[in-house]
């Protein structure tokens, strides 16, 4: 499965991650093609988290390489990597807690019109980008309260605006819809999934909920105790007995509604 | 020869004295995230205290040796007195706000007591140096060192060993370090929180009036005297890293021996060299010698 | 868009204190003239504070522009009031980029701890060079205003007056910077280190400028001292200095750029009153008005203004 050929947009090879004696990525060999969706599955602590941060440039891999357009990436920091086009958002939502949800989009929208090459806007250019896509994303009604007192469905909507202001080639999303109520998380995925495939956006994103998996992913990763046991059409993997066993178990079980439906 | 061996003596005497007095600090740091500026202060009032004290116990004649007893009860009184009204009073007041509030905070404390003082004992030197010279000298090849210099040694080394032993060795300490590591755990495992910020603040206070109160009868007691320990503790124990008790030695270690150095080779130097230390380990050390780094998860 | 009330409270303020110079008994247009130096520097703080820093150290670089305004007139007898500022405003600005790219790094207690240990060797250095006069400092007297020779009498409202409007200038330029992308910026650091670092942004590099920011902004209220007092000593460059620009700090709150000028006048109208009635207990009541700013005001004496028009 390892494909060593440079012909991919996105490139692990070989990656391990050791925090001590946990192994947080074990051999991870995946190659992302450019305008696929990839979903992300595997229990707590399967370092799925951790891929990403590698990716990104948070963690630096204990062995192996990133490699992106053929770039190798791997020792870049995350504010580089950010600029080659690489963004993410976060499982917990990291924004900026004392200002209003516009003044966070602000932030990115002003970034993004200093870039070098980048149409300079006037202020009230700005301010109409930031309504642009506080509209888009529903987030019209709450534009002018504090950040951090938006309930947690509002806040994971912001962060993920956030990282999609940046305008990026690849975006990773970190569990978009958890901590968000079930009728909440197809709503978030569909504004999310919907704007980024206008875009023709490379997406990676975690999910816990196969349904949604199942719904918005060509193709998808399982992770188990840091390696990808898995990877393939969604229903090649979910139908999978391995990953059945380790990633949806109880899951399974317990909700009743099968992993492997054909849609 | 023997100027390198009164350097070492020097910075030993003078390492112990820094110790006690950034030893508390570190202690409050470690607990209550709190950088008590009023901790001059306190060595202060102890210094106060203690000559008045131990001035008393020897002007009506009784023996002089007692004095000594007299500079430690008046350590402890001053953190009796003190602890309850600045912890209990006044910081359980601002318990969960920004850091540097706080330190604003004791740096108010810092300003009122420093005036209190004034009130209390006047703006003239007070000499005490009896204890001094009671215990006689000693000598190390032709160099001659009062007794009383080791007492602070004493005291330092009883200091050290003690909090180590609490904090490594019995259930109490336990409870301290669950606290320092993560207090809402510890108050949701039953641990009364408070109690331990309030204990916590009376130790380190009697710690600071201890240096004070010991230092007392080597100096002219005077308004001010607070204000350089206050920085020299930071640097010992921002050297050492903010709570690491480890650190605090070794900090107090290095700088006394820094200052001792430059004292004997460059006097020019001898004001700042502290300072140098400190900025150089916090170059290359961010968090001071003993800081464990820890990464944030996202 | 929202008026900008604070841009409007400037020129008045501006021609209100230029008229009310000549008119203010001596002791009152010092205390003006020295609650804005203090502001100055407050001012630099406030944009460190907005970028979520407190240094305990600013007293470095208030020291720095001091000296420099200083030793003009000392060695050089380039007693020249704008040319004195300017090179105070100048070296610790320069001082500051140098340094800057250390104590960027830094954050919290550490940032303060290792702007406090750079003061203080500042401190340590002056006080062993006689030709600075050591402990004393030495005096430092205006002869002219960009070139023009000055009367003796007319030294006081000349100092006063370029005080007043450098400090307008300067409120009203970072009161803009604060508004501009690069100072939202500086908030968004406070708020989120690792987003902006995910958004393709140096944060380093932002800390950098406005630590350069600050320190110029300290070292012109250095300089500007060092021509309204008329003398300079190392004692600037003490941590008590720099705690007292902290204290100000918190007391203003930082709301609005004007809160430093508020702040550091009611600092000093405090201290001042307090000293001639009562010189034993000045300190004592500047400890309990600060706690009580702390306990019942959080927000720093800004927030009382906030609270009534509701405006940012
Ligand atoms: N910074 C870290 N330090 C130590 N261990 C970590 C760190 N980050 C992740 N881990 C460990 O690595 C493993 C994978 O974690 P993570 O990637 O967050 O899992 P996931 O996102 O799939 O739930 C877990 O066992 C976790 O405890
Ligand atoms: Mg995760």
């Amino acid at each position: 499965m390892a494909q060593q050929t440079g012909e991919f947009f996105l490139e692990a090879r070989g990656v391990n991650k050791k925090f001590g004696a946990v192994t947080a990525a074990s051999d991870i060999n995946v190659g992302i093609t450019q305008h696929s969706v990839v979903g992300l599955i595997g229990s707590n602590g399967a370092g799925k988290t951790t891929f990403i941060n590698m990716v990104t440039g948070y963690l630096k891999p204990s062995s192996g390489s990133i490699l992106f357009q053929g770039r190798d990436i791997t020792s870049l920091i995350p504010r580089q990597v950010t600029n080659l086009g690489i963004c993410r958002s976060f499982q917990i939502p990291q924004l900026f807690g004392t200002m209003t949800a516009r003044q966070n989009l602000r932030i990115p929208v002003g970034i993004g019109a200093r870039h070098p090459g980048a149409q300079r806007m006037t202020d009230a250019q700005e301010m109409a980008t930031v309504a642009a896509v506080l509209e888009r994303f529903g987030l019209t009604g709450c534009a002018d309260q504090v950040s951090a007192q938006l309930p947690e469905g509002t806040r994971k909507l912001l962060d993920i605006a956030m990282a999609m202001a940046g305008n990026p080639e690849i975006l990773l999303l970190d569990e978009p819809t958890s901590g968000v109520s079930a009728e909440e998380k197809f709503l978030i995925m569909d504004m999310v999934m919907g704007a980024l495939a206008a875009s023709r956006t490379t997406v990676l994103f975690v999910e816990h909920d196969m349904e949604i998996v199942e719904r918005y992913a060509s193709r998808v990763l399982a992770f188990y105790d840091g390696r990808i046991i898995a990877d393939g059409n969604p229903q090649t993997v979910l139908t999978d007995p391995e990953v059945r066993r380790y990633v949806i178990g109880e899951h399974v079980l317990g909700q009743g509604h099968a992993g492997g439906s054909h849609a | 020869m023997n100027q390198l061996l009164a350097v070492i003596i020097d910075g030993i005497l003078y390492s112990s004295w820094l110790f006690v007095i950034g030893v508390g600090l570190t202690l409050i740091y470690g607990v209550m995230r709190i950088l008590n500026v009023a901790h001059g202060s306190l060595y202060a009032l102890g210094a106060y205290a203690g000559s008045s004290l131990a001035g008393y116990w020897i002007s009506h004649g009784y023996p002089p040796l007692g004095s000594y007893a007299a500079l430690l009860v008046a350590a402890i009184l001053v953190g009796l007195v003190a602890s309850p009204i600045i912890e209990r009073g006044l910081l359980r007041l601002v318990y969960g706000k920004d850091e540097v509030v706080l330190v604003l905070v004791t740096y108010s404390v810092f300003l009122i007591l420093e005036d209190l003082i004034k009130l209390m004992w006047g703006v003239d030197p007070i000499f005490v140096p009896e204890p001094y010279g009671l215990l006689g000298s000693f000598s190390v090849g032709d160099l001659s060192y009062p007794i009383y210099s080791l007492a602070l040694v004493l005291v330092s080394v009883l200091a050290g060993i003690g909090l180590t032993y609490i904090l490594n060795y019995t259930r109490q300490g336990k409870i301290l370090v669950a606290v320092i590591h993560d207090r809402e755990t510890a108050a949701t495992l039953g641990v009364n929180v408070r109690l331990v910020y309030f204990l916590t603040f009376t130790a380190g206070a009697m710690l600071a009036a201890l240096g004070g109160s010991l230092t007392a009868p080597t100096i002219s007691v005077q308004p001010g005297i607070g204000v350089e320990v206050i920085v020299l503790a930071f640097a010992v124990v921002v050297i050492g890293g903010l709570g690491s008790l480890g650190g605090a030695a070794l900090g107090a270690l290095i700088v006394g021996m820094v200052r001792s150095a430059a004292v004997h080779y460059v006097p020019q130097v001898e004001l700042f060299s502290i300072y140098v230390v400190m900025a150089l380990v916090l170059i290359i050390r961010p968090k001071g010698l003993f800081a464990v780094p820890e990464a944030r998860r996202i | 868009m929202k008026r900008d009330t604070t841009l409007l409270i400037y020129l008045p303020l501006l021609v209100l204190l230029l008229a009310a110079g000549p008119l203010l008994p001596k002791w009152a247009g010092f205390l003006v003239n020295v609650s804005l130096c203090f502001g100055t520097v407050v001012l630099g703080m406030l944009i460190l504070m907005r970028t979520g820093l407190v240094s305990f150290g600013q007293g470095l670089y208030y020291c720095l522009g001091a000296y420099a305004a200083g030793t003009l007139d000392h060695f050089f007898k380039l007693s020249d009031v704008p040319l004195m500022i300017l090179c105070g405003t100048l070296l610790s600005g320069l001082v500051a980029f140098g340094l800057g790219f250390l104590l960027a790094r830094y954050r919290d207690i550490f940032f303060a701890m290792l702007s406090m240990a750079f003061s203080m060797i500042l401190n340590g250095l002056l006080v062993k060079t006689s030709e600075l006069g050591s402990t004393d400092g030495f005096n430092v007297s205006v002869h002219s205003f960009a070139g023009i020779a000055l009367a003796e009498q007319s030294v006081r409202y000349v100092t006063y007056s370029t005080t007043v409007t450098l400090t307008v200038l300067v409120g009203v330029g970072v009161h803009l910077y604060l508004r501009s992308h690069l100072g939202r910026m500086a908030e968004a650091v406070r708020d989120n280190e690792l987003r902006l670092e995910y958004m393709g942004t140096s944060v380093k590099r932002l800390i950098h400028i406005n630590y350069v920011l600050a320190a110029a902004l300290a070292g012109m209220g250095g300089a500007m001292m060092a021509v309204t007092v008329g003398h300079i000593d190392p004692e600037m460059a003490y941590w008590t200095t720099s705690g007292e620009f902290v204290f100000i700090a918190i007391l203003s709150g930082t709301g609005s750029t004007l809160a430093p000028f508020l702040g550091s006048t009611v600092f000093e109208t405090v201290r001042s009153f307090a000293y001639e009635y009562s010189p034993n207990t000045w300190q004592m009541t500047l400890g309990i008005t600060m706690l009580l700013v702390i306990l019942f005001l959080p927000g720093g004496l800004w927030s009382m203004f906030n609270r009534q028009s509701g405006t940012a």
